[in-house]
């Protein structure tokens, strides 16, 4: 069992299959995590490299845990100590790295396409950890295996993304994994939040929360940043808040088996109440739990899918 | 520096070219084509002294002394000539210099250029004007020196215009930045006009655009790039169109790449206003689906447009919208475009592929005809800058462009003249190309041309 492609760039266009396999492998990885040592050997012949181009203390912290489960060796790289402050591109900041003899690296950066110029120039296999407003795929896949769990499939699921779509890493590989497996998706936010051309993408567009809600089996909602505010895109976050914002009395409006995700970390009192996000219809800490499950899966399936035996000892 | 020390003929001809100055030649069956002159005809032209002294069937015992070029049928044209090219010199070096740039010019079949004043210092002033007239003297292509609307090209004060035409500046320009406060452009316009100077504009509204780094559609969506609006563009054509009809100066819109801004000079033009414009190649050839590698060589200013606008490009060259095709030759070094999109600067080289890929693009497809590219590519820029219209006749300067319009290359950036290797037709197949050009003396003819040089 490996992957189509050496490298997770993105769901956009990875098959059906792909995404099927990481999420069934994610099962497994989930059980191992729940045994008193939860740890395997499976990629103790593997190193990895995470370079984080800018600061995600959560998505880093994942993939650690989730590469030390299963024994790899791991470094660790942030710009802020880098050499990348003292003026060295990218390229020559990987190609120094791999000259040190990796095998994966996993990649946060601020910039939409870093990690596809990556696989470019380095012959090292790629995990994208975010990559600027364009896509987060292990995030996405968390969504969709706790998505699974809630709900036992895709097929007809109604997914609806609601807050800062135009902005988010998080909601196009939502949108691209969603769809690939079926499920029907829709955004939801003033229009300033939302490109344009969202549409073209498959989806469905809603301005009205409350609309929103009532079309959806559950909602992934999404950090709003103070400095869009900043930057006009709306007027105040108090005008958010009671528009789009998910409270206590909008959910009494919604189905009571209306699921709740965010991908963090949140705002309590803006996007999301804490008597929401606290409450039974919150996954979000399931998320985070599914999140390193589901690293677990994309690291094996990507650096060692053949050594499949190793994973059952 | 200068090419009055033969310092780029010898670089050119230790790459095959043939580079002389000869007083006596003969172009033996060429296909001469010159819209101005109703000219599309096989015959022989007889060069002498620098002029045109004969076009017909030139005798064989007349041909004693002179060198003869056997074009069997090849394009011979009024020389053309590139209004808005990136010379980089002075500052930037390491980019281009007016030598490299004018060898790019003359492989790519151009006899002249208009270069634009973001240097560093800019041009905004006659002694840079001069010291760039003065680095291109003697070059076999003519450089005419673009000046600055605006003071250090900040968009404030309007330069010293009226001195800058009198050192022989024809067009001004803020190219890569906008002038936003369209009080200042009112200005320049009224102030250019007594000159009848043409004013070049870079037409982008700074807030609109924001940091977008390609255009705003279906493919920025789904790549995530920050958006560059169309509107960040047609919204300034729209207001310098209505200032060229309040103040009857003349703007010419540079780089013309969307939908609504060939509209917005359509009617201006439909209303008389001196308004004219140009695509660029890779505007008319290339649409933002090509930004989904994230490839930096298909990053510049304006952003590659969407199918609807690259095809509006197409409709506007056939229709007389867009008058000039232009390069926007933006050299860039390598270190600079191997970075992430956000990080690269914004253009491309154009130099030369810009005949090829316009016959690839725009006659092969049957929109336009060998003789609407002579029009768009040598007459209709040197008439919006006011320049002596070169023409194909008995008696005229000898300023042309030899173009072999049935042959196949690969287009390899390693095989260019000028320093960028930033073009996006890395690996394109293109159906012609420049063989060679005769100009203010010179006879250029490349090692391409084989059989011609006798």
């Amino acid at each position: 069992m490996a992957l189509q492609s050496n490298h997770l760039l993105g769901l956009e266009g990875t098959p059906r299959e792909d995404i099927q396999a990481i999420l069934d492998s994610a099962i497994s990885f989930k059980e191992i995590l729940e045994r008193p040592i939860p740890k395997v050997p499976t990629l103790r012949h593997v190193t990895v490299v995470n370079a984080f181009f800018e600061n995600s203390t959560r998505t880093r912290i994942s993939f650690e845990l989730a590469q030390k489960r299963l024994s790899a060796d791991v470094v660790n790289f942030s710009a802020s100590t880098s050499s990348v402050s003292k003026g060295e591109t990218l390229i020559d900041t990987i190609r120094n790295l791999e000259a040190m003899k990796i095998d994966v690296v996993v990649m946060r950066h601020p910039m939409p396409g870093a990690p596809v110029i990556l696989t470019k120039y380095c012959s090292s296999k790629v995990i994208n950890a975010g990559d600027g407003p364009h896509e987060h795929p292990t995030q996405a896949l968390l969504d969709m295996m706790t998505l699974r769990e809630a709900f036992g499939s895709f097929e007809n699921l109604n997914v609806t993304l609601i807050g800062d779509i135009a902005h988010s890493r998080v909601a196009l590989s939502n949108i691209y994994g969603l769809l690939t497996m079926g499920a029907n998706v829709a955004v939801c936010g003033p229009p300033t939040l939302i490109p344009r051309n969202i549409e073209s993408l498959g989806v469905k567009v809603y301005h009205d929360a409350d609309e929103a809600l009532a079309h959806s089996d559950c909602i992934n909602v999404l950090r709003i940043q103070l400095e869009r505010q900043k930057s006009g895109l709306f007027p105040s976050i108090r005008e958010y808040h009671s528009f789009f914002g998910i409270t206590r009395s909008r959910l009494l409006k919604a189905s009571k088996d209306l699921v709740i995700l965010h991908p963090g970390p949140m705002n309590r009192g803006v996007e999301i109440d804490s008597d929401v996000a606290d409450g039974p219809q919150s996954v979000i800490l399931q998320q985070v739990t599914n999140g390193v499950a589901i690293r677990m899966a994309v690291l094996f399936l990507i650096a060692g899918g053949e050594r499949e035996d190793e994973l059952v000892n | 520096m200068s090419w009055s020390t033969d310092k780029a003929a010898d670089i050119m001809s230790q790459r095959g070219w043939h580079v002389a100055k000869t007083s006596k030649v003969i172009l033996r069956d060429a296909r001469l084509i010159d819209p101005s002159a109703g000219l599309d005809e096989i015959a022989d032209l007889l060069i002498e002294r620098g002029k045109i002294e004969q076009i017909g069937k030139i005798k064989e015992d007349n041909s004693k002394d002179f060198k003869v070029l056997e074009l069997n049928g090849k394009i011979v044209a009024p020389g053309f000539f590139d209004m808005h090219v990136h010379l980089r010199e002075p500052g930037r070096e390491d980019k281009e210099t007016i030598l490299t740039g004018t060898m790019a010019a003359a492989a790519g079949g151009f006899t002249g250029v208009a270069c634009m004043p973001n240097t560093d210092p800019p041009l905004d002033n006659v002694g840079v004007v001069r010291w760039v007239y003065e680095m291109a003297s003697g070059a076999p292509v003519a450089v005419h020196p673009i000046a600055a609307i605006t003071k250090q090209r900040k968009g404030n004060e309007i330069t010293e215009i009226s001195e800058l035409y009198q050192s022989g500046v024809r067009a001004l320009s803020n190219d890569g930045d906008s002038v936003m406060n369209s009080e200042v452009m009112r200005r320049a316009l009224e102030y250019s006009s007594m000159h009848d100077m043409v004013i070049m504009t870079h037409s982008e509204d700074d807030d609109l655009a924001g940091n977008g780094v390609m255009r705003e559609g279906e493919v920025s969506t789904r790549l995530g790039l920050t958006p560059w609006p169309s509107l960040a563009e047609s919204i300034h054509v729209a207001r310098d169109t209505l200032l060229a009809k309040f103040t009857g100066g003349r703007i010419h819109v540079s780089h013309i790449s969307s939908l609504d801004s060939i509209e917005a000079v359509r009617q201006g033009k439909a209303q008389n206003v001196n308004v004219t414009s140009e695509a660029t190649p890779h505007h008319f050839s290339l649409t933002d689906e090509a930004c989904t590698g994230y490839d930096t060589n298909f990053k510049m200013n304006p952003p590659l447009g969407t199918p609807e606008d690259r095809d509006a490009v197409i409709e506007g060259l056939k229709d007389g919208t867009i008058d000039t095709i232009a390069t926007d030759h933006a050299p860039h070094t390598t270190e600079e475009k191997l970075v992430e999109f956000d990080r690269a600067p914004f253009g491309v080289v154009g130099l030369e592929t810009a005949i090829g890929v316009a016959a690839k693009k725009l006659v092969n497809p049957g929109h336009l005809e060998w003789k609407d590219i002579v029009e768009k590519m040598s007459i209709n820029p040197r008439k919006i800058m006011r320049l002596p219209v070169v023409t194909i006749k008995e008696g005229a300067v000898a300023d042309l462009t030899l173009i072999d319009p049935e042959c196949t290359w690969t287009v390899d950036p390693a095989d260019f003249f000028t320093k960028g290797r930033n073009t996006p037709f890395t690996g394109w197949d293109l159906p012609a190309r420049p063989i060679g050009i005769l100009s203010r003396g010179w006879i250029l003819i490349s090692p391409a041309a084989e059989n011609v040089v006798g």
